[in-house]
C-alpha cells in the first residue's frame, strides 16, 4: 500500500477506511496534498469502496469540501461507493446547509457505515 | 493585538497571501477562545472568515501578491465583528448561482457566499461588492446548535 502523508488507510472486510491526519484541514498546501492522495486511492490503487472516518477532525474549510466532491465524482465514475462517518455536529451542519448531505451517504459511526456497505 | 475590557480588536492590511491570512484567522480564534466563546460559534466564525478571506484573495485580488486585503476584527463578549475588503472590482452577491440546485450539487466551489449567509448572524456587502461585513452573536450555551 502506498504511503500517504495526509491520510491513514486501513482495510476492514473489503472497505478502505480513511482517517485524516490533520485536526484542522485548512492549510492550502495540505488540502492540495489531501486531494491528490484521495484521488490516488481511486485512480492508482483502484480502491473504490471507501469510508471517510472524520473522527478527530475539528475543522475543514470549503476548499477541503471541494476535494471530497471531486473524490465522490471519481468514485462514482469508477462505479464505487463512498460513505462518510463520525462527523462532528458543526461539520455535519455545513453538509446540511449546502445540501451536500444529499450527495454523500453520511453515517453516525464507522460501524454503521461498514454495515451499510453490506446492505 | 489589544485585548481590552471591551474586547479584542485587529485592524491591518495584509498581502494576498493565504498563509498570512490563516495566521490571522488563528489569532481571531485565540481571541474568541480567551473570551470563552462556545466551540460551535467559533467553528462557524472560522468557516465564514475563511470563506471571506479566500474569496478576497483568490477572486477579488486574483492572488496578486501586490494587492492588499484589509482585515478588521472585533471580538466582544456577546458579538464578533469581521470586515474584509479587497482591491478587486467586487461581485454581485445576489447573483451567485445556487450551489444547492440538483445539477450543481456535485460541482466543487461556489458555496462561500451561502455559507457566510447561513453561518453568520448578519452579513452585508458593500457596492460594488469588494467588502463583506459579518457579525456573529454569541449563542446561548444551552443552544449550541443555533446559529
Amino acid at each position: 500500500m502506498a504511503t500517504y502523508r495526509r491520510i491513514n488507510v486501513t482495510d476492514e472486510g473489503g472497505v478502505s477506511i480513511v482517517r485524516f491526519v490533520d485536526k484542522k484541514i485548512v492549510d492550502s498546501g495540505s488540502i492540495e496534498m489531501l486531494g491528490e492522495e484521495l484521488n490516488a486511492l481511486v485512480t492508482v490503487e483502484k480502491k473504490n469502496i471507501l469510508l471517510l472516518n472524520f473522527d478527530g477532525v475539528e475543522f475543514m474549510s470549503s476548499a477541503a469540501l471541494n476535494k471530497l466532491i471531486s473524490l465522490n465524482n471519481k468514485v462514482k465514475a469508477a462505479a464505487g461507493r463512498l460513505k462518510l462517518s463520525n462527523l462532528r455536529s458543526e461539520i455535519k451542519e455545513v453538509f446540511t446547509i449546502t445540501k451536500l448531505d444529499r450527495l454523500f451517504d453520511i453515517r453516525k459511526t464507522q460501524e454503521d457505515a461498514v454495515a451499510a456497505f453490506k446492505l | 493585538m489589544p485585548m481590552t475590557e471591551s474586547g479584542w480588536s485587529y485592524d491591518n492590511t495584509i498581502p494576498s497571501d493565504l498563509d498570512i491570512a490563516h495566521a490571522i484567522i488563528e489569532e481571531l480564534m485565540q481571541a474568541m477562545s480567551t473570551a470563552n466563546w462556545p466551540g460551535g460559534d467559533m467553528f462557524r466564525v472560522q468557516m465564514a472568515i475563511e470563506e471571506a478571506i479566500v474569496n478576497a484573495i483568490e477572486h477579488g485580488n486574483k492572488r496578486d501578491i501586490t494587492k492588499k486585503v484589509r482585515v478588521i476584527f472585533r471580538v466582544e463578549d456577546q458579538s464578533a465583528y469581521m470586515q474584509i475588503t479587497d482591491e478587486g472590482e467586487g461581485f454581485d452577491h445576489r447573483n451567485v448561482a445556487d450551489p444547492t440546485e440538483e445539477d450543481r450539487l456535485d460541482k466543487p466551489r461556489g458555496r462561500g457566499v451561502m455559507l457566510i449567509r447561513e453561518l453568520m448572524s448578519e452579513a452585508h456587502y458593500n457596492e460594488p461588492g469588494n467588502q463583506v461585513t459579518m457579525i456573529k452573536h454569541r449563542s446561548n450555551e444551552s443552544d449550541e446548535s443555533g446559529s
